[in-house]
């Protein structure tokens, strides 16, 4: 008899092994169908849920995705497996895990001691589970602070990072880009840019670019220049002022070759990084992002539905103690998450499942033009995301990213974030936008004076 | 409009595209920016889902001999979920290819992410090119629906072209929204890889790459494919200078 089966309605429901229950339990999504996993009906999808709900969490040490022997995520994930963290739940059943997510046991105390003794599948196995409400009600409670010159993550506030992007890396079109930030109170997380050109002498030019900027206005926030991690450790080399070094990652070994990074690489690059020692109020050195479908693009995702992949990623990010973690959720496009509804249900899942695995989760809230989706769409998951304290959210000028051609969110949906649910920023760059009269106590915007005129000096 | 709150920084906008300095009411957008916003979204989506104009389109290739073909995709929304589906003919449609003299060159039209673009530009770019390849024998030009980059293998390898010019519609940005792509492919063939493609990206008339611009670099690139017998990373456009590193993805492969 096939152990993975359950008798629904009268019909019987078989599923071959622990990957395709997992699959066809997960929420539709294009990207599940795309990869011939999705499941065949509604009924069969509810028929996995509940075999996923009465399967003991220790099934996932016990029968691995991906042999340990053929993935060196895997084996980063067996290896960095907490069994002591791992033990108040250790008896549980998936669905039991649920509810007792839900109870008030499950405080932020006892979800953060809990963290390192989950494994991503485990987070990812309970998401399928989870409405949206559960999702966020979770997400909630789980508290993960870092730091580097501004401190991330605490109660009341929303980080956000500052993107000004320019399709030519134009220095004074980013500086403009990255003022008209400032002046709406972004970039507590990070000033980071996507360079058009992605080579390390550009990359050299646009640090020392945002490094200036800082210093000159003794911005308590760190700079990125999304570039390769062999790019960032030779700038590391070259004595550039690189804050933090970033990387795409995805949760598996073949498609993190398609990305062109081992473990050993970031291993290397966070050790370099740490070794400058830039930051004032902590250690947090590493960027990450990450969404669904990136392995099924690069072929490397061994019959796995995409968002257990997505949590596998996670067991990377952590694995280097990051400043921030980003889902990419809309990015990738429509044949991996169709339209708004699959978007926001992601999202939810990723922040989610980020936070239980103990990461500084946030999400770059976006769509492509491809995509059945609008800013409506981002307005609804901006909101939830940050009643679920992501732990930031993006902000480009405007809502529309000139050099990478899809919509996130404007620097105005970040205020409207702050002003609707009472959140702030960072409290060092609060304190900072206060200095500078850009907000008022309440964290609000006041209305331009003074403050923009200092700035505007620097694109002078 | 005295509820609005103007940013200062007006006078940065010369320094960058970007939407900045858009003012304020609260935290919200004023409302002439966000209706400007919502006007550049519908373009986008409009040029992603509206139908070519077949008969306009062919009329624009006249004199040439045009096919019409369609991909496996039997409508946009199959398109936009099964890029699989839009890299093969559907059932049948190779048959109308069939039994043709072999040629030198093949030019196909894929409607790909934006009609707009492809209604706007791919006429053009089809007669300057030829223009410039004089000597050189010609295939039908072959107009494909729902179809993305690499039904081009399938229909050169059908007509018996040496290389297929395929021009596509790439996918809109809020900025650009008709901007079309060329990718030449020497030795077309089911399983071609995209390493094996050399592609122009940009050819709009909003500051993009222009018809004659994308002529020349499309006859340059067809004449030393055919005598080098190769296209893709072994062949380096030389023909003027030509960045693809700012080429924007196309999700296209």
């Amino acid at each position: 008899m096939c152990a993975y089966s359950c008798t629904l309605g009268g019909e019987r429901f078989q599923f071959p092994n622990l990957a395709d229950v997992m699959a066809k339990a997960t929420p539709a999504r294009s990207g599940d169908a795309l990869a011939g996993l999705i499941a065949e009906s509604d009924v069969q999808r509810v028929a996995a849920q509940m075999v996923l709900a009465d399967l003991p969490l220790k099934v996932f040490l016990e029968e691995l995705l991906i042999p340990y022997e053929e993935d060196e995520v895997a084996r980063l994930i067996v290896d960095s497996h907490d069994a002591e963290a791992f033990a108040p739940v250790s008896h549980m059943t998936v669905g039991q895990f649920r509810d007792w997510l839900l109870s008030d046991a499950a405080t932020p105390t006892v979800l953060k001691a809990l963290a390192p003794g989950l494994m991503p599948e485990m987070a990812a196995a309970v998401s399928k589970l989870m409405r949206s409400r559960d999702l966020i009600a979770v997400a909630r409670k789980i508290t993960v602070v870092t730091a580097f010159r501004s401190t991330l993550g605490l109660e009341g506030r929303i980080g956000s990072r500052l993107q000004p992007n320019h399709p030519a890396d134009d220095l004074k079109g980013i500086v403009a880009s990255t003022l008209d930030g400032l002046s709406y109170a972004v970039g507590d997380a990070v000033i980071g840019i996507n360079p058009a050109t992605d080579n390390i002498p550009t990359a050299m030019t646009l640090l020392s670019m945002l490094d200036d900027l800082r210093a000159r206005y003794d911005i308590p926030t760190q700079s990125c220049v999304l570039t390769h991690v062999t790019n960032s450790i030779e700038i590391i080399n070259r004595g550039a002022p690189l804050d933090l070094v970033f990387q795409s990652v995805a949760g598996t070994q073949a498609a993190n070759e398609g990305f062109g990074v081992t473990l050993s690489m970031l291993k290397e690059a966070h050790e370099a990084a740490l070794s400058l020692g830039r930051g004032t109020v902590g250690t947090n050195v590493m960027y990450f992002e990450t969404g669904q479908g990136s392995a099924l693009s690069a072929d490397a995702h061994h019959g796995i539905d995409q968002q257990t992949l997505e949590a596998r990623a996670y067991a990377v990010c952590r694995a280097y103690d990051p400043l921030i973690v980003n889902t990419v959720v809309g990015f990738i496009g429509p044949e991996y998450l169709y339209d708004g509804k699959e978007i926001i249900r992601a999202g939810l899942e990723d922040v989610f499942c980020g936070k239980l695995l103990g990461l500084p989760m946030g999400c770059d809230v976006c769509y492509t033009n491809h995509a059945e989706a609008d800013q409506n769409d981002m307005d609804v998951l901006m909101t939830l995301l940050a009643n679920a304290r992501a732990q930031f959210l993006i902000g480009v000028p405007g809502a529309d990213d000139i050099m990478l051609n899809y919509q996130s969110l404007s620097f105005h949906d970040i205020a409207y974030l702050r002003n609707s649910l009472g959140l702030k920023a960072a409290p060092e760059f609060e304190a900072w936008l206060t200095s500078m009269g850009l907000v008022n106590e309440a964290g609000h915007l006041l209305p331009s004076g003074q403050a923009t005129e200092r700035l505007l000096e620097a694109a002078q | 409009m005295s509820d609005v709150v103007k940013d200062k920084w007006a006078a940065l906008r010369q320094a960058t595209p970007a939407r900045i300095a858009l003012g304020r009411t609260g935290a919200g957008l004023p409302t002439g920016a966000n209706l400007e916003f919502q006007f550049a979204h519908a373009r986008a989506r409009d040029a992603v889902h509206s139908a070519l104009d077949m008969d306009a389109l062919e009329a624009e290739l006249a004199p040439l001999e045009t096919i019409r073909v369609a991909s496996a995709a039997p409508d946009r929304a199959n398109y936009l979920r099964r890029p699989d589906l839009g890299r093969k003919l559907a059932a049948g449609e190779a048959d109308k290819l069939n039994a043709r003299p072999l040629c030198d060159v093949a030019f196909v039209i894929a409607d790909g992410l934006s009609s707009a673009a492809v209604q706007a530009h791919a006429a053009s770019v089809v007669h300057a090119a030829r223009a410039k390849l004089e000597g050189l024998s010609f295939g039908p030009v072959v107009v494909a629906s729902q179809a993305r980059v690499a039904i081009g293998d399938e229909i050169g390898a059908a007509l018996g072209a040496r290389l297929v010019v395929l021009l596509v519609g790439e996918r809109p940005g809020l900025t650009v929204a008709d901007s079309l792509g060329a990718y030449l492919t020497y030795g077309p063939k089911a399983g071609v890889k995209d390493s094996q493609r050399n592609c122009l990206s940009n050819i709009h008339g909003k500051g993009g790459m222009s018809y004659e611009q994308a002529a020349e670099k499309i006859a340059w690139l067809t004449r030393t494919a055919l005598e080098r017998g190769l296209t893709g990373t072994g062949l380096k456009e030389e023909s003027g200078t030509l960045t693809q590193e700012n080429a924007p993805h196309i999700g296209e492969a």
